[in-house]
Protein backbone atom coordinates (compact mmCIF):
# COMPACT_ATOMS: atom_id res chain seq x y z
CA UNK A 1 0.00 0.00 0.00
CA UNK A 2 1.57 3.23 -1.16
CA UNK A 3 0.25 6.54 0.08
CA UNK A 4 1.63 9.72 -1.45
CA UNK A 5 1.47 12.99 0.47
CA UNK A 6 1.58 16.10 -1.68
CA UNK A 7 0.82 19.82 -1.79
CA UNK A 8 1.02 22.70 -4.25
CA UNK A 9 3.77 24.49 -2.39
CA UNK A 10 6.43 23.95 0.25
CA UNK A 11 5.77 24.48 3.95
CA UNK A 12 2.17 23.25 3.85
CA UNK A 13 2.77 20.21 6.02
CA UNK A 14 3.64 17.29 3.73
CA UNK A 15 6.52 16.21 5.91
CA UNK A 16 4.55 16.75 9.15
CA UNK A 17 1.74 14.53 7.87
CA UNK A 18 3.83 11.81 6.25
CA UNK A 19 6.40 11.55 9.07
CA UNK A 20 3.74 11.37 11.78
CA UNK A 21 1.53 8.90 9.90
CA UNK A 22 4.53 6.66 9.26
CA UNK A 23 5.59 6.92 12.92
CA UNK A 24 2.14 6.15 14.31
CA UNK A 25 1.71 3.05 12.13
CA UNK A 26 2.74 -0.31 13.58
CA UNK A 27 5.33 -0.84 10.91
CA UNK A 28 5.92 1.32 7.85
CA UNK A 29 8.26 2.69 5.22
CA UNK A 30 8.83 6.43 4.84
CA UNK A 31 10.26 7.56 1.48
CA UNK A 32 11.45 11.15 1.08
CA UNK A 33 11.06 12.03 -2.61
CA UNK A 34 11.72 15.73 -2.01
CA UNK A 35 15.24 15.06 -3.29
CA UNK A 36 16.20 18.72 -3.63
CA UNK A 37 15.64 19.36 0.07
CA UNK A 38 14.87 16.11 1.89
CA UNK A 39 14.08 16.82 5.54
CA UNK A 40 12.18 13.76 6.82
CA UNK A 41 15.47 12.27 8.03
CA UNK A 42 15.94 15.26 10.36
CA UNK A 43 12.89 14.01 12.29
CA UNK A 44 13.57 10.29 12.11
CA UNK A 45 17.35 10.47 12.68
CA UNK A 46 17.65 6.97 11.17
CA UNK A 47 20.33 4.50 12.25
CA UNK A 48 22.28 1.79 10.38
CA UNK A 49 22.43 3.87 7.23
CA UNK A 50 23.22 2.21 3.93
CA UNK A 51 24.06 4.58 1.10
CA UNK A 52 23.94 3.99 -2.64
CA UNK A 53 25.19 6.38 -5.30
CA UNK A 54 22.83 7.19 -8.17
CA UNK A 55 24.19 8.02 -11.58
CA UNK A 56 22.94 8.83 -15.05
CA UNK A 57 24.54 8.08 -18.43
CA UNK A 58 26.24 10.85 -20.40
CA UNK A 59 27.65 10.32 -23.92
CA UNK A 60 31.29 10.79 -24.87
CA UNK A 61 32.90 10.55 -28.29
CA UNK A 62 35.95 8.67 -29.46
CA UNK A 63 37.61 11.44 -31.46
CA UNK A 64 39.53 8.96 -33.61
CA UNK A 65 36.32 7.32 -34.80
CA UNK A 66 34.05 10.39 -35.02
CA UNK A 67 33.75 11.67 -38.60
CA UNK A 68 31.83 14.83 -37.68
CA UNK A 69 28.63 13.80 -39.46
CA UNK A 70 26.59 15.58 -36.73
CA UNK A 71 23.82 12.99 -36.68
CA UNK A 72 23.91 13.19 -32.88
CA UNK A 73 23.97 17.02 -32.80
CA UNK A 74 20.93 17.23 -35.08
CA UNK A 75 19.09 14.52 -33.18
CA UNK A 76 19.42 15.97 -29.66
CA UNK A 77 16.19 17.83 -28.89
CA UNK A 78 17.78 19.35 -25.79
CA UNK A 79 20.75 20.70 -27.79
CA UNK A 80 23.20 19.06 -25.39
CA UNK A 81 25.74 18.51 -28.18
CA UNK A 82 27.78 20.82 -30.40
CA UNK A 83 30.41 20.02 -33.00
CA UNK A 84 33.09 22.69 -32.91
CA UNK A 85 36.61 22.73 -34.35
CA UNK A 86 36.34 19.07 -35.35
CA UNK A 87 35.43 18.04 -31.84
CA UNK A 88 32.17 16.95 -30.23
CA UNK A 89 31.29 18.99 -27.16
CA UNK A 90 28.86 17.50 -24.62
CA UNK A 91 26.93 19.66 -22.14
CA UNK A 92 26.39 17.26 -19.24
CA UNK A 93 23.85 19.39 -17.42
CA UNK A 94 21.70 19.81 -20.53
CA UNK A 95 21.77 16.07 -21.42
CA UNK A 96 18.65 14.13 -20.39
CA UNK A 97 20.38 10.73 -20.69
CA UNK A 98 18.00 9.41 -23.35
CA UNK A 99 20.81 7.52 -25.11
CA UNK A 100 19.46 8.44 -28.57
CA UNK A 101 22.76 9.89 -29.79
CA UNK A 102 24.60 6.66 -28.96
CA UNK A 103 21.99 4.56 -30.79
CA UNK A 104 22.07 6.74 -33.90
CA UNK A 105 25.84 7.26 -34.32
CA UNK A 106 26.61 5.60 -37.69
CA UNK A 107 30.31 5.28 -36.80
CA UNK A 108 29.70 3.85 -33.31
CA UNK A 109 31.94 6.61 -32.02
CA UNK A 110 29.75 7.38 -29.01
CA UNK A 111 29.65 5.49 -25.74
CA UNK A 112 28.24 6.29 -22.33
CA UNK A 113 29.89 7.10 -19.04
CA UNK A 114 28.32 7.24 -15.62
CA UNK A 115 27.83 10.58 -13.92
CA UNK A 116 26.89 10.57 -10.23
CA UNK A 117 23.98 12.94 -9.51
CA UNK A 118 23.11 12.00 -5.94
CA UNK A 119 22.39 9.16 -3.56
CA UNK A 120 19.76 7.08 -1.81
CA UNK A 121 20.10 6.45 1.93
CA UNK A 122 18.29 3.76 3.83
CA UNK A 123 18.10 3.53 7.60
CA UNK A 124 15.85 2.58 10.51
CA UNK A 125 14.06 4.69 13.10
CA UNK A 126 12.21 2.41 15.56
CA UNK A 127 9.18 1.05 13.63
CA UNK A 128 9.95 2.99 10.44
CA UNK A 129 12.29 2.19 7.56
CA UNK A 130 13.48 5.58 6.34
CA UNK A 131 14.54 5.96 2.72
CA UNK A 132 15.88 9.33 1.60
CA UNK A 133 16.75 10.59 -1.87
CA UNK A 134 19.44 13.27 -2.11
CA UNK A 135 20.14 15.14 -5.33
CA UNK A 136 23.55 16.83 -5.55
CA UNK A 137 23.41 20.62 -5.62
CA UNK A 138 23.39 22.03 -9.13
CA UNK A 139 22.00 18.91 -10.83
CA UNK A 140 19.09 19.50 -13.18
CA UNK A 141 16.71 16.63 -12.51
CA UNK A 142 16.02 14.40 -9.53
CA UNK A 143 13.84 11.99 -11.48
CA UNK A 144 16.47 9.21 -11.75
CA UNK A 145 16.76 9.31 -7.94
CA UNK A 146 12.99 9.12 -7.47
CA UNK A 147 12.82 6.15 -9.86
CA UNK A 148 15.36 4.37 -7.66
CA UNK A 149 13.56 5.37 -4.44
CA UNK A 150 10.27 3.93 -5.64
CA UNK A 151 11.65 0.66 -6.98
CA UNK A 152 9.47 -1.71 -5.05
CA UNK A 153 10.71 -5.20 -4.43
CA UNK A 154 7.80 -6.07 -2.14
CA UNK A 155 5.10 -5.28 -4.67
CA UNK A 156 3.27 -2.86 -2.41
CA UNK A 157 2.86 -5.26 0.51
CA UNK A 158 4.26 -2.77 3.02
CA UNK A 159 2.54 0.35 4.26
CA UNK A 160 4.55 3.06 2.53
CA UNK A 161 4.32 6.83 2.86
CA UNK A 162 5.77 8.88 0.03
CA UNK A 163 6.73 12.43 1.02
CA UNK A 164 6.52 14.24 -2.34
CA UNK A 165 8.36 17.32 -3.58
CA UNK A 166 6.23 20.49 -3.56
CA UNK A 167 4.28 21.64 -6.61
CA UNK A 168 2.81 19.70 -9.51
CA UNK A 169 5.72 19.33 -11.99
CA UNK A 170 7.33 16.23 -13.54
CA UNK A 171 9.14 15.36 -10.33
CA UNK A 172 5.80 15.14 -8.45
CA UNK A 173 4.19 13.09 -11.22
CA UNK A 174 7.07 10.63 -10.96
CA UNK A 175 6.53 10.43 -7.18
CA UNK A 176 2.78 9.69 -7.31
CA UNK A 177 2.78 7.51 -10.45
CA UNK A 178 2.53 4.20 -8.58
CA UNK A 179 0.73 5.46 -5.47
CA UNK A 180 -2.49 3.72 -4.44
CA UNK A 181 -3.82 6.79 -2.66
CA UNK A 182 -2.96 10.50 -2.49
CA UNK A 183 -3.25 12.73 0.58
CA UNK A 184 -3.36 16.43 -0.32
CA UNK A 185 -2.28 18.78 2.46
CA UNK A 186 -3.81 22.27 2.39
CA UNK A 187 -3.48 25.55 4.27
CA UNK A 188 -6.52 27.62 5.31
CA UNK A 189 -5.97 30.61 3.00
CA UNK A 190 -6.92 31.75 -0.51
CA UNK A 191 -3.33 31.14 -1.55
CA UNK A 192 -3.68 27.68 -0.01
CA UNK A 193 -6.76 27.02 -2.17
CA UNK A 194 -4.82 27.98 -5.29
CA UNK A 195 -2.06 25.52 -4.41
CA UNK A 196 -4.55 22.83 -3.44
CA UNK A 197 -6.27 23.23 -6.80
CA UNK A 198 -2.95 22.70 -8.61
CA UNK A 199 -2.34 19.30 -7.03
CA UNK A 200 -6.04 18.44 -7.16
CA UNK A 201 -5.99 18.88 -10.95
CA UNK A 202 -2.85 16.77 -11.14
CA UNK A 203 -4.22 13.79 -9.21
CA UNK A 204 -7.47 13.97 -11.18
CA UNK A 205 -5.37 13.69 -14.33
CA UNK A 206 -3.72 10.60 -12.85
CA UNK A 207 -7.09 9.31 -11.70
CA UNK A 208 -5.85 8.68 -8.16
CA UNK A 209 -8.14 8.11 -5.20
CA UNK A 210 -7.56 10.99 -2.83
CA UNK A 211 -8.51 12.99 0.23
CA UNK A 212 -7.47 16.25 1.87
CA UNK A 213 -5.87 16.97 5.23
CA UNK A 214 -6.57 20.53 6.36
CA UNK A 215 -3.50 21.79 8.20
CA UNK A 216 -2.98 24.86 10.39
CA UNK A 217 -6.72 25.14 11.04
CA UNK A 218 -7.88 28.30 12.82
CA UNK A 219 -11.29 29.41 13.99
CA UNK A 220 -13.44 31.03 11.36
CA UNK A 221 -13.80 30.33 7.69
CA UNK A 222 -11.36 27.94 6.01
CA UNK A 223 -11.20 28.63 2.24
CA UNK A 224 -9.61 25.22 1.60
CA UNK A 225 -12.43 23.47 3.45
CA UNK A 226 -14.94 25.45 1.40
CA UNK A 227 -13.13 24.37 -1.77
CA UNK A 228 -13.30 20.70 -0.71
CA UNK A 229 -17.01 20.92 0.03
CA UNK A 230 -17.72 22.63 -3.30
CA UNK A 231 -15.75 19.99 -5.24
CA UNK A 232 -17.02 17.11 -3.06
CA UNK A 233 -13.48 16.19 -2.03
CA UNK A 234 -13.25 13.96 0.99
CA UNK A 235 -11.75 15.71 4.06
CA UNK A 236 -9.70 13.12 5.92
CA UNK A 237 -8.89 15.23 8.95
CA UNK A 238 -7.93 18.57 10.41
CA UNK A 239 -4.73 19.54 12.17
CA UNK A 240 -5.07 22.63 14.38
CA UNK A 241 -2.81 25.67 14.19
CA UNK A 242 -1.12 24.86 17.46
CA UNK A 243 1.95 26.40 19.10
CA UNK A 244 2.91 23.19 20.87
CA UNK A 245 2.82 21.16 17.66
CA UNK A 246 4.77 23.89 15.89
CA UNK A 247 7.41 23.89 18.59
CA UNK A 248 7.85 20.11 18.52
CA UNK A 249 8.11 20.24 14.77
CA UNK A 250 10.62 23.09 14.70
CA UNK A 251 12.79 21.14 17.14
CA UNK A 252 12.76 18.23 14.64
CA UNK A 253 10.78 16.03 17.02
CA UNK A 254 8.11 13.59 15.87
CA UNK A 255 4.97 14.75 17.66
CA UNK A 256 3.33 11.29 17.89
CA UNK A 257 6.42 10.00 19.73
CA UNK A 258 6.39 12.94 22.15
CA UNK A 259 2.79 13.66 23.04
CA UNK A 260 -0.28 11.44 23.54
CA UNK A 261 -2.59 14.12 22.16
CA UNK A 262 -0.89 14.08 18.78
CA UNK A 263 -0.55 10.31 18.83
CA UNK A 264 -4.32 10.13 19.05
CA UNK A 265 -4.79 12.76 16.36
CA UNK A 266 -2.58 10.98 13.82
CA UNK A 267 -3.80 7.50 14.85
CA UNK A 268 -7.35 8.46 14.00
CA UNK A 269 -6.16 10.11 10.78
CA UNK A 270 -4.37 6.89 9.86
CA UNK A 271 -7.54 4.90 10.57
CA UNK A 272 -9.54 7.19 8.30
CA UNK A 273 -6.91 6.85 5.56
CA UNK A 274 -6.83 3.06 5.91
CA UNK A 275 -10.59 2.87 5.64
CA UNK A 276 -10.58 5.14 2.60
CA UNK A 277 -7.94 3.08 0.85
CA UNK A 278 -9.87 -0.12 1.56
CA UNK A 279 -13.05 1.40 0.16
CA UNK A 280 -11.19 2.43 -2.97
CA UNK A 281 -9.75 -1.05 -3.23
CA UNK A 282 -13.21 -2.56 -3.10
CA UNK A 283 -14.33 -0.32 -5.95
CA UNK A 284 -11.30 -0.86 -8.10
CA UNK A 285 -10.52 -4.48 -9.03
CA UNK A 286 -6.92 -3.50 -9.93
CA UNK A 287 -5.91 -3.91 -6.29
CA UNK B 1 36.48 39.71 -41.30
CA UNK B 2 33.08 38.13 -40.69
CA UNK B 3 30.99 39.15 -37.70
CA UNK B 4 27.58 38.12 -36.32
CA UNK B 5 24.90 40.14 -34.49
CA UNK B 6 21.53 38.88 -33.17
CA UNK B 7 18.85 41.09 -34.79
CA UNK B 8 15.08 41.53 -34.58
CA UNK B 9 14.42 41.67 -38.32
CA UNK B 10 16.04 41.05 -41.69
CA UNK B 11 17.19 44.59 -42.51
CA UNK B 12 20.02 46.81 -41.29
CA UNK B 13 17.72 49.52 -39.86
CA UNK B 14 16.14 46.95 -37.54
CA UNK B 15 17.35 46.60 -33.93
CA UNK B 16 19.84 44.42 -32.11
CA UNK B 17 17.94 41.57 -30.41
CA UNK B 18 18.18 41.45 -26.61
CA UNK B 19 18.60 37.64 -26.66
CA UNK B 20 21.41 35.70 -28.31
CA UNK B 21 20.04 32.14 -28.18
CA UNK B 22 16.46 33.02 -29.04
CA UNK B 23 16.99 35.88 -31.49
CA UNK B 24 14.86 35.42 -34.63
CA UNK B 25 17.76 36.25 -37.00
CA UNK B 26 21.50 36.77 -37.13
CA UNK B 27 23.13 39.41 -39.26
CA UNK B 28 26.30 38.01 -40.78
CA UNK B 29 28.40 40.98 -41.87
CA UNK B 30 31.62 40.87 -43.91
CA UNK B 31 33.63 43.96 -42.92
CA UNK B 32 35.89 43.85 -46.01
CA UNK B 33 33.18 43.65 -48.68
CA UNK B 34 30.45 45.33 -46.54
CA UNK B 35 28.21 42.47 -47.57
CA UNK B 36 25.38 41.51 -45.21
CA UNK B 37 23.30 38.34 -45.08
CA UNK B 38 20.57 37.38 -42.63
CA UNK B 39 20.43 33.95 -41.11
CA UNK B 40 17.27 32.42 -39.62
CA UNK B 41 17.94 31.25 -36.07
CA UNK B 42 16.60 27.69 -35.94
CA UNK B 43 17.40 27.57 -32.23
CA UNK B 44 14.81 30.24 -31.37
CA UNK B 45 12.00 27.74 -30.76
CA UNK B 46 14.12 25.13 -28.95
CA UNK B 47 12.75 23.58 -25.79
CA UNK B 48 16.13 24.05 -24.18
CA UNK B 49 19.78 24.55 -25.03
CA UNK B 50 18.94 27.36 -27.49
CA UNK B 51 22.24 29.10 -26.75
CA UNK B 52 24.25 26.00 -27.67
CA UNK B 53 22.40 25.51 -30.93
CA UNK B 54 22.57 29.20 -31.88
CA UNK B 55 26.30 29.28 -31.11
CA UNK B 56 26.79 26.20 -33.30
CA UNK B 57 25.06 27.98 -36.19
CA UNK B 58 27.17 31.11 -35.72
CA UNK B 59 30.34 29.03 -35.52
CA UNK B 60 29.37 27.20 -38.72
CA UNK B 61 29.30 30.61 -40.48
CA UNK B 62 33.01 30.88 -39.64
CA UNK B 63 32.66 34.33 -38.09
CA UNK B 64 35.52 35.80 -36.06
CA UNK B 65 33.44 37.89 -33.70
CA UNK B 66 29.97 38.06 -32.18
CA UNK B 67 28.45 41.37 -31.04
CA UNK B 68 25.65 40.85 -28.53
CA UNK B 69 24.06 42.55 -25.51
CA UNK B 70 24.38 39.34 -23.50
CA UNK B 71 25.37 35.72 -23.74
CA UNK B 72 24.84 32.62 -21.58
CA UNK B 73 27.54 30.34 -20.23
CA UNK B 74 26.84 27.36 -22.52
CA UNK B 75 26.80 29.51 -25.65
CA UNK B 76 29.99 31.24 -24.52
CA UNK B 77 31.65 27.82 -24.09
CA UNK B 78 30.79 26.87 -27.67
CA UNK B 79 31.95 30.23 -29.05
CA UNK B 80 35.20 30.02 -27.10
CA UNK B 81 35.90 26.54 -28.48
CA UNK B 82 35.33 28.00 -31.96
CA UNK B 83 37.73 30.90 -31.20
CA UNK B 84 35.00 33.49 -31.68
CA UNK B 85 35.46 36.70 -29.67
CA UNK B 86 32.35 38.09 -27.94
CA UNK B 87 31.90 41.89 -27.91
CA UNK B 88 29.27 43.86 -26.01
CA UNK B 89 26.84 46.03 -27.99
CA UNK B 90 26.95 49.80 -27.26
CA UNK B 91 23.23 50.41 -28.03
CA UNK B 92 20.43 48.72 -30.00
CA UNK B 93 21.37 50.17 -33.40
CA UNK B 94 22.86 47.60 -35.79
CA UNK B 95 24.74 50.18 -37.86
CA UNK B 96 26.23 51.98 -34.82
CA UNK B 97 27.57 48.69 -33.52
CA UNK B 98 29.06 47.64 -36.86
CA UNK B 99 30.80 51.02 -37.18
CA UNK B 100 32.03 50.92 -33.60
CA UNK B 101 33.38 47.42 -34.13
CA UNK B 102 35.27 48.44 -37.27
CA UNK B 103 36.82 51.43 -35.50
CA UNK B 104 37.71 49.12 -32.58
CA UNK B 105 35.57 50.98 -30.06
CA UNK B 106 33.65 48.00 -28.72
CA UNK B 107 34.79 46.19 -25.60
CA UNK B 108 34.68 42.48 -24.94
CA UNK B 109 31.59 41.13 -23.14
CA UNK B 110 32.86 40.42 -19.63
CA UNK B 111 29.66 39.31 -17.99
CA UNK B 112 28.45 35.87 -19.01
CA UNK B 113 25.18 34.91 -17.34
CA UNK B 114 24.57 31.45 -15.97
CA UNK B 115 21.49 30.79 -18.07
CA UNK B 116 17.94 31.51 -17.03
CA UNK B 117 16.77 27.97 -16.56
CA UNK B 118 19.76 26.18 -15.03
CA UNK B 119 18.88 23.15 -17.10
CA UNK B 120 17.80 21.93 -20.49
CA UNK B 121 14.16 22.94 -20.25
CA UNK B 122 11.92 20.55 -18.42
Amino acid sequence: MKIAVLSGKGGTGKTLVSVNLAAVAKESIYIDCDVEEPNGHLFFKPKDIESEKISVKIPFADEKVCTGCRTCVDFCKFNALAYINNKLKVFDEVCHSCGGCVLLCPEKALSEREKVIGKVQKGVSENVTVITGILNTGEASGIPIIKKLLEDKNEGKNLTFIDCPPGSACIVMESIKDADYCILVAEPSLFGVHNLNMVYELIKLFNKPHGVVLNKCLEGENPSEKFCIEKSINILGKIPFDNELGELNSNALISVRENKKYKELFSSLLQVVNKEVQNETAFNPKW
Amino acid sequence: MKIAIPVDDKFLQSKVCISFGRTPYFLIYETDTKESTFLDNNAAASQGGAGIKAAQAVADEKVSALITPRCGQNAADVLKAANIKIYKTMNDSIEDNVEAFISEKLSLLEEIHAGFHNHGGE
